[in-house]
């Protein structure tokens, strides 16, 4: 997927210290964090971080707790102020904005979705989510109205004239959701935004991401440490530990050619056979006679398929004409787990 | 030691002198104003006085058994002859404790902002309480004289502190998480603090006024010694001629005083803070 890159992060660190600029050249002389911590009493939260965040996708940040993701994320609306490095957005470093345009760059081009919702206890659910507008002093009509269609469009309808406290964690986050999308900013931050939410919920609101994802285009940058939420949801994954990007690249990049350990132990667990497609594990050898499967459908479904046929070769097509085959030996090779552990068995998710 | 004494004494004298007359011409719109309150309490038919205090209990607290009761006390207290005492004290309490917020607001609010600053008031603050009132009474005679004025800075003093910390209090508990999401939509400062700190920090800044509400009918009797009209002044009578009866009913009206705003302000707090109540998917 070709397409412009709207946010840029260059060369970003983030030291947390008494000195965090003379803390640099340590890190770039690669200083480890540890004993950057014991020598200077200074945490590196950032080290040299570069992505590049294509328009119009999801973008996904992953990684454990402590390896500065959310540090990362707050730097692209700048809650967090870089100890050096660049932040480019739709061409201009956000780093050199002066007060008034950052407040202008935090209104109206990037707005946030938080962990524990953040939201207003004291103000209605209407008046939540129109709290970007209100800011802005669109009168309060206008903001209503505008806030109005989100609610309906997270499917919070009735539900106007309640209060926060009111309403489940999901429901809450719907909220946030919707307060994030009516000031019709361009690019969306999400800070881990459905980790608080129980695994069933979770999914839904995913479901509910992609869905208005489809219509809304967003940019979206996305934080989170779950990978089958990172794989679900994400066009690209970078990969962060210890402040340090690991990795890049697509869930399949990812899962067919992990990086290093760190990242191979992340996706030991993951069920392979719904990231990977079908397209990826194929060969171009033509096949005449068999079942016909389309080149972008997970190995998973492929399976069935196949195993039904009762052959073990199918056809893989790309808008209905043969472009390769597949074996079925090939793809339970390519959803078995890589490293030689013996009591792998199936894994549920 | 003796020289220092003297320097101080002096000095403030010389300082009253210059500057006293100036001082008392700044307090004067605040003086006419409690002259003003004072005379209509105490002039206005007693009737129409407890049917406002009536309603301001009902639209304080929405409930029947807080009006009832307060009904009821300030009936027994016209009853026992201590109504105009009492009006008196209710104006100086009220003027006191306007001028305690108007004062204490914006200070806890500068204060919740730097650290700096809250370690530089909050030991003011803690003097401010703890100094035995006669102490800055002196000064404030000698300055201003005996009289309302005097009397009311002296009840400030006393009940200023409650409201400054707890508005400093309830704007530092407010929810970081909040905080940034107001910042991350592009508030402004002004926009942050009135439409996030203050109002999540009212339940907390109400309690200060209770308490600052206290501390000024606490400051009653002492204020009396220095001109103040109102309940003070029998029980300060009583004291020096041991009327056990008079001192203990003009003690209970202050009480009762002290309860009906208490309830008052705390029902009206509760409800400001109704939000909070989870009511689960209704």
């Amino acid at each position: 997927m070709e397409s412009e890159i709207k946010v840029a992060i260059k060369n970003l660190y983030k030291i947390f210290g008494k000195n965090p600029a003379g803390m640099i050249s340590h890190v770039q002389n690669g200083i480890s964090k540890k004993e950057l911590l014991e020598k200077f009493d200074s945490v590196l939260a950032l080290n040299d971080v570069n992505i590049e965040i294509p328009a119009k996708g999801i973008q996904v940040i992953m990684g454990l707790s402590g390896s500065g993701k959310s540090t990362l994320i707050r730097h692209v609306n700048r809650l967090i102020e870089p100890t050096s490095g660049e932040l480019i957005v739709d061409g201009k470093n956000v780093l050199e904005m002066g007060k008034t345009e950052l407040r202008e760059f935090r209104r109206r081009t990037a707005s946030m979705v938080f962990q524990r919702f953040a939201l207003l206890p004291h103000h209605t659910i209407l008046e939540n989510v129109s709290y970007g507008l209100t800011i802005q002093n669109i009168s309060k009509n206008d903001a209503a109205e505008r806030s109005q269609q989100w609610i309906d469009k997270v499917g919070l309808n009735g539900y106007e004239k309640h209060f926060p406290s009111q309403l489940s964690g999901g429901m809450q986050q719907r909220v946030g959701l919707a307060r994030a999308l009516a000031t019709d900013a361009e690019i969306l931050l999400m800070d881990e935004a459905f980790s608080a939410l129980d695994p069933l919920i979770r999914t839904e609101m995913q479901d509910v991401l992609l869905r208005l994802q489809e219509e809304l285009h967003k940019t979206i940058l996305f934080i989170t440490h779950d990978l089958d939420e990172a794989l679900r949801i994400g066009d690209n994954i970078a990969i962060l530990r210890d402040g340090l990007v690991v990795q890049k690249g697509t869930s399949e990049e990812i899962i067919l050619n992990p990086a290093d350990k760190y990242v191979t132990d992340f996706i030991k667990d993951i069920n392979r056979g719904r990231v990977l497609r079908v397209s990826a594990i194929m060969d171009r050898s033509k096949l005449t006679k068999g079942v016909e499967i389309e080149k972008n459908m997970i190995i998973d479904d492929a399976l069935q398929i196949i195993s039904k046929s009762g052959l073990s070769k199918a056809i893989v097509t790309e808008d209905g004409k043969p472009i390769g085959s597949v074996e079925i030996g090939r793809m339970i090779e390519a959803i078995a787990r890589p490293n030689d552990n013996t009591d792998e068995t199936a894994t549920y998710h | 030691m003796r020289d220092l004494k003297k320097y101080i004494d002096f000095g403030f004298r010389d300082f009253s002198r210059a500057y006293g007359d100036a001082i008392e011409a700044f307090f004067d719109p605040l003086l006419y104003f409690l002259v003003w309150l004072e005379k209509f309490l105490i002039n206005a038919p007693w009737p129409i006085i407890l049917v406002i205090i009536a309603i301001l209990a009902w639209v304080g607290s929405r409930s029947l058994f807080v009006v009832l009761g307060t009904v009821g006390s300030f009936l027994l207290i016209g009853y026992f002859g201590m109504w105009t005492d009492t009006m008196a004290t209710l104006a100086i309490i009220t003027v006191s404790t306007l001028l305690c917020i108007a004062i204490g607001l914006p200070i806890g609010i500068f204060m919740s902002r730097s650290d700096r600053l809250q370690s530089v008031v909050t030991p003011i603050l803690d003097v401010m309480q703890t100094i035995p009132s006669f102490v800055y009474l002196i000064p404030v005679v000698m300055l201003l004289g005996i009289g309302k004025v005097p009397g009311l800075i002296a009840v400030c003093i006393y009940a200023l502190p409650p409201i400054v910390r707890l508005t400093n209090l309830g704007i530092r508990l407010v929810d970081k998480e909040v905080l940034e999401a107001a910042d991350a939509f592009g508030s402004s400062y002004r926009q942050k603090l009135f439409h996030v700190q203050i109002p999540l920090a009212l339940p907390n800044i109400f309690a200060g006024v209770n308490q600052t509400i206290m501390m000024a009918l606490a400051m009653v009797v002492i204020a009396s010694m220095i001109g103040v009209k109102g309940l003070g002044v029998p029980v300060l009578r009583a004291v020096s001629n041991q009327y056990l009866a008079l001192g203990l009913l003009n003690g209970l009206a202050i009480v009762a005083l002290a309860i009906i705003f208490d309830r008052i302000t705390q029902s009206f707090g509760k409800r400001l803070q109704k939000h909070l109540e989870s009511e689960h998917g209704v």
